[in-house]
C-alpha cells in the first residue's frame, strides 16, 4: 500500500489512497512507506473512534514523524495520517475501571482543527507504552530529542533555502537609492536580536542614530524599510512600539528618525498605523510601552487599527473549532459563526492592510507597529505588500514575502506554534500566521485570477507550519536559526513546493504588473475557509480541482490539441496524402501538464 | 479650434455671483459647492462633448431656464409602443448612491403607464452608450411601475397610497423589487410639477388598479409578435427547439412519454368546464374515474408531475377541506398507489414547510439588508451581518425547501415509492418542491429549454397565482396573499447551481434576470393566477374578440428584453452536454439506473429509521379526521431528528459516489453551504463591488477559451475532420458569448458584472467606516483582551 504524504493528495482525498509522485521516492516498508529518515517506533491494534463513521478497529503505526492509522474492516478503508508535529496535546481518557464500550484510551488534540480519540483494551495497561511513545515523540524538545526536520534525509531537485536573498529582493525594489541605504549594523544581531542581519534605513540616519533609536523601541526593533513604491517612493516601515511609559517619555532621536522617513519622499505627513485598539495602546504605557504622541511627533498622524491581541485570536479560533469539529453546528450556523468573531478579526486585519496600501498608493509613507512588531505588524505589512506588489502574488514571490516579513523579521513561530513542546496551555500560542494565510485566501477568493498560486499551496503551508518536516517555520528568529544551523541541517518547505510547481499553480492566473488589489473588507464577501477549517468532515466535498478549474484545463488541452491537428492538416494539405487525417484520436482532455503551454491562436 | 469648454467657463464665471448666493441659500451647502467645483474642474479636463450638458445639470434652474426650454421636449425616454406619459417634472435631482456627499445629477422625472423614469440632463457618455447588458424595455434609471416596492418621503416616512393631499416631500426614496434604490430631490422643481409627479408616482405605483391597466395590454395591442433576432447563440438554442408551454394535450403527452409515465391525460377541462382553477390540460393516475374529476373543483385530484424511471411517480394535489366526509381521499390515494407497486407516501407541505405569510415576512426582513440608502448605514449593518441574516430566517426557509425536496427524491430514487405532496391550494410550496425534485432527478430540466418548460409545467400551467402573489394591482384584499414564492424557488435553484455549477446550462445571470422579469408587467407568464384566468382575460381584451385572443409575449421570448449578445450571458460556459447523447431519451436513463444508490455496507449504520413520511394509514386518518395541530415552527430543530438523519445518510451515500453532472444531484444542506445569492442582492451596492475580481473573472476566461475552441472546431470542420469531442455541435455559436466578454475585458469587470458597468469607479478602496465601535470582545477568560501580546512571565526580557 502506498499512502500519500500529507502535503499532497491526502488533503484532497482524505480517505482515498493513491500512489503519489512523492511516495515513489520513499522506500517501501511493510504497510506504509516512510520518508527518508523516518523510523518506525511502534505498531498497535487499536480502535479509532471516528466522529463520522463510528468506532473502527485497525492498526496504528507511530514513527518519529507521524501517526498513521488504517482501519481493518471498513470499506473503503479509513486512514489517518497525522504528522506528530500537528499534535498539541495527548491525554489519557478513562481509567482501568471505567465502564462503557471504548471508554479507555487516548484523546489527542491537534493543532490543525481536529481531535482524535483512540480506544484500547482495558486489561494490562495496554495504553501505557503507546501513550509514552506518543508523548515523547510528539513533543521531542520537551524530551531532549531533535525535531524531525533535523532527522529527515529528504532530497529535492530544488534547494528552497535559496529562494530568498535579502539583497536581491531589495535590489528588485530599486534599493539602495539616494534616500535609503543598506546597513549591516545588525550583522551579528547586536542591534536587535530578533531582526535579520540586513536592514534598510533612511540614508541620512547614521549608525549612531540607529543605536540611539534602538533604546527607545521595544526590544530594539527600530523602524526599518519593508517595501518601497517604485514610482512615488512611499515606503512601508515596520517597528515595535515606542517606550513612552507612564511618564510619557520622549526621545529626540526617535522623533528625528521618523521625520527622516517622512522626508525621504517629501510628503507632509507620515502616517503611523498602530495595529492595536487605542485602549490597549494606552494600557501598554503601564508596562513601559505606548504610542507616538501628537506633540512629540508633529509631522505624523497616528491611526489605530483596532486589531486585537494574540490571546483574543487564540480564543476566537478555539470557538471556531467548537462549532465546526467534529460536526458543523446545525442550528443557527451563521449566528454561531458570528459569535466566534473569527471573520470579524479577519475583516479588521484586511481593512487595516487596505488602509496601509491606500496610503502608500497616495504617495504617503507609513510606519506600522503593534506592541513588539512581530504579529499584527507582520500581518499588516505583508498583506499591504501583497495588495501593492504583484511580484508577491507569484509562486516564488509569495515565498519571498513569507521569508522576508514573517521569518526574517522574527515572527515567533516557535512560541506561537509550540513546535515539539508539550506545554499545550502556553499563553504564547496563537494562530496569527494561520489568520494571515486565511486573509490571503480571502484575497485569492475575491481575485481568482490575480495570484499565481492556488489554494493547495496555502493548505500545504499550513500543514507544514505544524508538521516539523521542514525547517522553514522553525525557531523564533534568524539568530536562533543561525545558532541551530537550520539552513544546513534541515530542508526548506520551498524545496518541496518548487520541485513540483505545477501542482501549486493557479491556471487562471493573469499577470497584471501594476495593479493594486483592494479586496472588499465587508462581511458580505468574507467567508469561512471551509476547505481548510472543515476539511476533515467527509460531508464537505473535497475536490481535487474546482469544477471551473477542471473545465478550464480541459478546454486549454482541447485547444492545444485542435491547434496541433489544424497545423497537421494545413501541412498535409500541401502534401498529396491527407486522407488518413480525418480519423482523429480521442482528446486527452485532463492532462495536467498541458495547461502551461501558451495561448495565442494563430488566426 | 474654438472649444465649447472655454465658453462655458466664461458663462460660469459670469454667473458665479448668482451661483454662489444660491449655494449659500441652499440646504446642502457643502454638496452643492462640491458639485460646482467639481464641474469647474471637470471642465478643465473632460472632453468637449459632455461639457455643455454637465453645466446644465449642475446649475440651479433659474439660470438655465431659457437655455433649457427648447430641449425639454426631447427629455423623454424612448417610449415603448403603447406607452403614454402621465406627468413629469424637470430639474429633479437624482442622488448618486455611492457616498454621503449628497451629490447627484439633475434631470426630468416622468411617470408613464409603464414606468417611473429619470432622464438625466447629461448627455450619455460614450461608455454608457456602450453598455452591453441593456434591457430593451427599461434602462438603468427606469423603474417599471410593478417593480416599485416602497416609496419613502422625508425622514424615511413610508408613503402609502391615498394619504397624500396637496403635499409632497422634498426627498423621495424609491425601493425597487429588484433591489435598486433611487433617491430624488424634488425641492429644485416647480412646486406644481413636483406635486404632480409625486402624486402621480404614488398613485400609479401604490394605488389599487384593475388588471386591464397593466402595461401589458396596451403594449400588446401596439406591437406585433414574433420579432426575430438573428445570430445569437441563445436565440439559436431557443429557436431550434421551443420551450414546451404545456398548453396542449400533446405537450403533456410528450412529457409523460419522455419520462415513461403511465397515467391519463385529461382534456375535459380544455374549456374550463370542470373548473376554471384547474389547468386546461393535466394528467392524473389511470384509476381516477370521470366522476372524481368533477368533484370539489379539482381539489384532492392527484396531478401528475413527473415519473421516475423505476415507474413510481410524483403527484401533487390541493388538499380537500376537512369538512368533506367522503372517501374520495381514500380513492385518490389508492389511484396513486396503483400507479406503481401499490406504495405511496403522502406529505402535507402545510404541516412541515413555512406558510406563504412566513415566507413573505422573512423575505421582507431579508431584503432590507440590501436596500441601502447610504454607505454609513451599509457598514453599520456589516457588523451584525451574519446574525441578522440568521435571524430573518430566509436562508433557513431555502434550506427547508431543499431538504423537503431531497426527502421526496429519496423516496422516489431509493425506495421507488409514489409520492403525493399536498397543500391547501396545491400551487405554492407544491410547485417549489415538485420543481426542485425534478431538477435534482432529471438533467433535462437543467438545460435552458428544460428549465423554462419546467416553469411552464409546474408554475404557469400548474396554476401558481402569480398575480395574487405579486399583487401587482395593489388590491387591498390581496395584501394577505402577497408572497415571493417563485423567488424562493429561484433562490433554491441558485443554491443548487452554485453547488453544482457545471450541471446547469443556464447561468446565474439568467436566474437573476428571470427574477427581475417577474416585476416587468409585459409578460403573460407572470400576470395571471391560472390558465383559466389568463384565457378569459386575453380573450376579453383582444381587439378582435371573435378571433384570436390577445397575443402577449411570454418571458421566454428573451429578445423582447435583451439583444442577442446580451442573451449570450444567459448560458453557462461550464456546462457540457452529456457525451454521446442519444436520440432516445430513455437510454440516457439507463446508466443512472445501474449506479442507483445503495448504502455502503458497514460503515454507515444508523438506527433503523422510520422515515419522514408517516405510513399510509396514519395519513389517511389525518387527512380524514385529525385537525392540523402544528404549523411550521421557526426553529429548524423542530424537524424530527429521524428526518434529518435519514436525509443526511442519503446525501452521504450519494456523495461517496463520483459526481455525475448528468445524473442525480443533491444539495449539501450544511450551514456553510447555503449562501446568499450575491449577484442578485449585492449588485447595486457600490461598496461591495470587487473591481477586477469576483467569480466572473474566472468565468470570462473559461468563455474566452471556449470561444477559441469552438472557432478551431469550425476550422477543423472545414477541413473535413471528424471530431470525437462532445463540444462539437453542442453550442455552435458560443464564440459570440466569449467574444463579448473578451471585448469587455479591456474594460475591467467587477463582481456585479453584467449589471453594473465600470462607470464612475473611484479607484479608492472602500474602507469600513464603522470600525471603531466594532468589536466588543466579551467573555474572555482573565481579561485576555487587555493583556499584552507576550504578557507571560517569561516574556519580560
Amino acid at each position: 500500500l502506498h499512502y500519500a504524504p500529507i502535503a499532497t493528495i491526502s488533503y484532497w482525498l482524505p480517505s482515498k489512497t493513491n500512489a503519489s509522485r512523492e511516495s515513489l521516492k520513499m522506500e517501501p516498508l511493510a504497510d506504509c512507506s516512510l520518508l527518508p529518515g523516518e523510523e518506525r517506533i511502534i505498531d498497535k491494534d487499536i480502535i479509532y473512534i471516528c466522529p463520522f463513521s463510528g468506532a473502527l478497529k485497525g492498526k496504528v503505526f507511530i514513527t518519529n514523524y507521524r501517526l498513521y492509522f488504517k482501519s481493518a474492516d471498513a470499506d473503503p478503508a479509513v486512514t489517518l495520517d497525522v504528522p506528530l508535529g500537528a499534535i498539541g496535546r495527548v491525554e489519557k481518557m478513562g481509567g482501568a475501571s471505567s465502564r462503557g464500550e471504548n471508554s479507555y484510551g487516548l484523546d489527542i488534540t491537534c493543532k490543525d482543527m481536529r481531535n482524535l480519540r483512540f480506544a484500547l483494551k482495558q486489561e494490562g495497561h495496554s495504553r501505557r507504552d503507546i501513550f509514552d511513545i506518543l508523548f515523547k515523540y510528539a513533543f521531542p524538545l520537551s524530551h531532549g530529542l531533535l525535531l524531525f526536520a533535523y532527522l529527515s534525509q529528504e532530497k529535492f531537485e530544488e534547494n528552497g533555502w535559496s529562494v530568498y536573498k535579502p539583497m536581491e529582493e531589495f535590489r528588485r525594489q530599486g534599493l539602495p537609492n539616494d534616500k535609503w541605504r543598506v546597513t549591516f549594523i545588525n550583522a551579528n544581531y547586536e542591534l536587535c536580536d530578533t531582526y535579520p542581519t540586513i536592514l534598510v534605513v533612511p540614508f541620512k540616519a547614521t549608525e549612531e542614530d540607529l543605536r540611539k533609536v534602538c533604546t527607545f523601541r521595544s526590544r530594539g526593533r527600530i523602524p526599518v524599510l519593508s517595501w518601497i513604491h517604485r514610482e512615488n517612493q512611499a515606503v512601508i516601515c515596520r517597528c515595535s512600539q515606542p517606550l513612552v511609559g507612564m511618564s510619557g517619555k520622549r526621545n529626540k532621536d526617535d522623533e528625528r528618525y521618523l521625520d527622516l522617513i517622512r522626508e525621504a519622499n517629501g510628503t507632509a505627513k507620515l502616517t503611523i498605523y498602530d495595529a492595536r485598539p487605542s485602549v490597549n495602546a494606552v494600557a501598554n504605557k503601564a508596562t513601559g510601552g505606548g504610542y507616538e504622541g501628537d506633540d512629540a511627533y508633529q509631522n505624523a498622524e497616528l491611526v489605530f487599527l483596532d486589531i486585537h491581541n494574540i490571546h483574543v485570536m487564540r480564543e476566537s479560533l478555539k470557538k471556531l473549532k467548537d462549532i465546526v469539529y467534529p460536526n458543523v453546528e446545525e442550528s443557527h450556523w451563521l449566528s454561531s459563526l458570528e459569535s466566534t468573531h473569527w471573520l470579524e478579526h479577519i475583516k479588521l486585519v484586511i481593512s487595516g492592510a487596505i488602509q496601509v496600501a491606500d496610503k502608500i498608493s497616495g504617495g504617503n509613507s507609513v510606519v506600522v507597529h503593534c506592541s513588539d512588531g512581530w504579529d499584527r505588524t507582520a500581518q499588516l505589512t505583508s498583506l499591504a505588500m501583497l495588495m501593492l506588489d504583484s511580484h508577491y502574488r507569484t509562486l516564488r514571490g509569495f515565498q519571498v514575502l513569507l521569508e522576508k516579513e514573517w521569518i526574517g523579521f522574527g515572527h515567533k513561530f516557535a512560541n506561537r506554534i509550540g513546535h515539539g513542546d508539550k506545554n499545550h496551555a502556553d499563553q504564547d500560542r496563537s494562530p496569527i500566521f494561520v489568520q494571515f494565510i486565511d486573509c490571503v485566501w480571502q484575497m485569492t477568493k475575491q481575485f481568482p485570477t490575480a495570484f499565481e498560486f492556488n489554494e493547495r499551496l496555502l493548505v500545504t503551508i499550513l500543514d507544514h507550519l505544524f508538521s516539523c518536516r521542514f525547517g522553514t517555520f522553525l525557531f523564533n528568529c534568524e539568530r536562533a536559526r543561525d545558532t541551530n544551523e537550520l539552513r544546513s541541517k534541515t530542508v526548506s518547505l520551498w524545496s518541496l513546493v518548487n520541485s513540483d510547481l505545477s501542482f501549486y499553480q493557479n491556471p487562471f492566473y493573469t499577470p497584471e504588473s501594476n495593479r493594486v488589489l483592494y479586496p472588499v473588507a465587508s462581511m458580505r464577501h468574507l467567508e469561512l475557509w471551509v476547505t481548510y477549517y472543515i476539511r476533515w468532515n467527509p460531508r464537505i466535498r473535497q475536490q481535487q480541482q474546482s469544477p471551473v478549474e477542471q473545465r478550464y484545463i480541459e478546454l486549454l488541452a482541447l485547444r492545444d490539441e485542435y491547434l496541433k491537428k489544424l497545423e497537421e492538416l494545413q501541412l498535409s494539405d500541401s502534401s498529396p496524402n491527407s486522407s488518413h487525417l480525418s480519423n482523429s484520436s480521442t482528446p486527452n482532455a485532463a492532462s495536467p501538464t498541458q495547461h502551461i503551454t501558451h495561448l495565442h491562436t494563430p488566426f | 479650434m474654438f472649444d465649447g469648454r472655454v465658453l462655458l467657463k466664461q458663462v460660469i464665471l459670469l454667473f458665479w455671483p448668482l451661483i454662489s448666493t444660491w449655494v449659500q441659500g441652499a440646504e446642502k451647502i457643502d454638496s452643492c459647492q462640491l458639485q460646482v467645483l467639481e464641474m469647474l474642474s471637470s471642465l478643465g479636463s473632460a472632453g468637449g462633448k459632455s461639457a455643455k450638458p454637465s453645466f446644465v445639470s449642475y446649475v440651479t434652474p433659474e439660470e438655465i431656464k431659457s437655455e433649457k426650454e427648447p430641449s425639454r421636449k426631447e427629455k423623454h425616454p424612448d417610449l415603448l409602443p403603447g406607452e403614454v406619459v402621465f406627468c413629469s417634472a424637470s430639474t429633479v435631482l437624482k442622488y448618486t448612491q455611492d457616498d454621503l456627499s449628497q451629490r447627484g445629477v439633475f434631470g426630468v422625472l416622468l411617470c408613464t403607464n409603464f414606468r417611473v423614469s429619470f432622464v438625466s440632463d447629461e448627455e450619455p457618455t460614450e461608455e454608457m452608450v456602450r453598455t452591453l447588458f441593456k434591457n430593451k424595455l427599461y434602462g438603468e434609471n427606469d423603474i417599471p411601475l410593478s417593480c416599485v416596492d416602497n416609496i419613502y418621503g422625508d425622514k424615511r416616512k413610508l408613503i402609502t397610497g391615498g394619504l397624500v393631499k396637496n403635499k409632497y416631500p422634498s426627498k423621495m426614496i424609491i425601493h425597487c423589487k429588484d433591489l435598486r434604490v433611487f433617491q430624488f430631490s424634488l425641492s429644485f422643481s416647480k412646486e406644481e410639477d413636483a406635486k404632480k409627479i409625486f402624486q402621480g408616482i404614488v398613485h400609479h405605483c401604490l394605488e389599487p388598479k384593475s388588471l386591464r391597466c397593466l402595461f401589458a395590454f396596451s403594449y400588446c395591442e401596439n406591437t406585433s409578435p414574433n420579432r426575430k433576432c438573428v445570430g445569437g447563440l441563445f436565440t439559436k438554442l431557443l429557436r431550434k427547439k421551443q420551450t414546451v408551454m404545456f398548453d396542449s394535450v400533446e405537450d403533456w403527452t410528450q412529457d409523460m412519454k419522455r419520462t415513461k409515465g403511465n397515467c391519463r391525460v385529461v382534456s375535459e377541462n380544455s374549456n374550463f368546464e370542470l373548473s376554471p382553477k384547474l389547468p386546461q390540460y393535466f394528467i392524473v393516475p389511470k384509476n381516477v374515474s370521470d366522476e372524481d374529476l368533477t368533484k370539489y373543483q379539482g381539489k384532492g385530484l392527484p396531478m401528475w408531475c413527473w415519473s421516475h424511471h423505476s415507474g413510481c411517480a410524483l403527484f401533487k394535489t390541493a388538499s380537500i377541506p376537512l369538512v368533506q366526509e367522503d372517501n374520495v381521499c381514500c380513492r385518490m390515494l389508492t389511484a396513486v398507489a396503483h400507479n406503481h407497486l401499490y406504495s405511496v407516501k403522502t406529505e402535507d407541505l402545510s404541516d412541515t414547510l413555512p406558510t406563504v405569510q412566513d415566507i413573505l415576512l422573512s423575505y421582507n426582513k431579508f431584503k432590507q439588508f440590501f436596500l441601502i440608502d447610504n454607505t454609513t448605514e451599509f457598514w453599520m449593518s456589516d457588523m451584525k451581518w451574519f446574525s441578522s441574516l440568521d435571524n430573518c430566517g430566509w436562508l433557513d426557509i431555502i434550506r427547508q425547501c431543499l431538504q423537503k425536496a431531497v426527502e421526496v427524491v429519496e423516496s422516489l430514487e431509493k425506495e421507488n415509492t409514489n409520492v403525493l405532496i399536498m397543500e391547501e391550494g396545491g400551487s405554492d410550496l407544491c410547485c417549489v418542491v415538485s420543481s426542485l425534485v425534478q431538477l435534482m432527478l432529471d438533467p433535462y430540466y437543467r438545460t435552458l429549454l428544460g428549465f423554462q418548460s419546467l416553469v411552464q409545467k409546474e408554475w404557469v400551467a400548474g396554476g401558481h397565482a402569480f398575480l395574487d402573489r405579486s399583487n401587482h394591482l395593489h388590491l387591498k384584499d390581496k395584501v394577505e396573499s402577497q408572497s415571493p414564492v417563485f423567488l424562493l424557488f429561484l433562490e433554491c435553484v441558485w443554491q443548487l447551481q452554485q453547488q453544482h455549477g457545471p450541471a446547469f446550462q443556464f447561468s446565474e445571470t439568467y436566474l437573476t434576470v428571470l427574477s427581475d422579469s417577474v416585476h416587468v408587467p409585459v409578460f403573460t407568464t407572470f400576470l395571471f393566477n391560472n390558465d383559466g384566468h389568463r384565457d378569459s382575460l386575453l380573450r376579453a381584451e383582444s381587439p378582435h374578440t371573435q378571433r384570436s385572443p390577445l397575443n402577449c409575449p411570454t418571458v421566454w421570448d428573451w429578445s423582447v428584453q435583451f439583444d442577442c449578445k446580451a442573451q449570450d450571458l444567459f448560458t453557462n460556459p461550464l456546462y457540457t452536454e452529456k457525451p454521446k447523447q442519444d436520440t432516445s431519451v430513455r437510454k440516457s436513463y439507463r446508466p443512472r439506473h445501474l449506479r442507483q444508490l445503495s448504502l455502503p455496507s458497514s460503515a454507515f449504520k444508523t438506527p433503523p429509521k422510520k422515515g419522514f413520511f408517516k405510513d399510509e394509514a396514519d395519513n389517511l386518518k389525518k387527512i380524514l379526521g385529525v385537525k392540523r395541530l402544528s404549523r411550521w415552527m421557526l426553529s429548524p430543530s423542530s424537524d424530527s431528528p429521524q428526518t434529518s438523519s435519514s436525509v443526511r445518510e442519503f446525501y452521504e451515500a450519494w456523495q461517496t459516489k463520483p459526481l455525475d453532472y448528468h445524473g442525480l444531484l443533491l444539495p449539501c444542506l450544511d450551514g456553510p453551504s447555503i449562501r446568499v445569492w450575491m449577484q442578485r442582492y449585492l449588485r447595486w451596492i457600490h461598496d461591495v463591488q470587487i473591481l477586477g475580481g469576483g467569480p466572473v473573472a474566472m468565468l470570462s476566461k473559461v468563455s474566452e477559451i471556449l470561444g477559441e475552441v469552438q472557432e478551431l472546431q469550425r476550422q477543423l470542420d472545414r477541413h473535413g475532420c471528424t471530431l470525437t469531442s462532445n463540444h462539437k455541435g453542442a453550442r455552435p455559436r458560443a464564440k459570440t458569448a466569449a467574444a463579448v466578454i473578451a471585448a469587455r475585458s479591456s474594460v475591467r469587470l467587477s463582481s456585479s458584472f453584467p449589471f453594473v458597468t465600470s462607470r464612475n469607479w473611484a479607484f479608492k478602496p472602500a474602507i469600513p467606516t464603522s470600525l471603531l465601535q466594532s468589536l466588543m470582545v466579551t467573555g474572555m477568560p482573565g481579561n485576555l483582551a487587555d493583556r499584552e501580546d507576550d504578557g507571560g512571565p517569561e516574556s519580560l526580557v
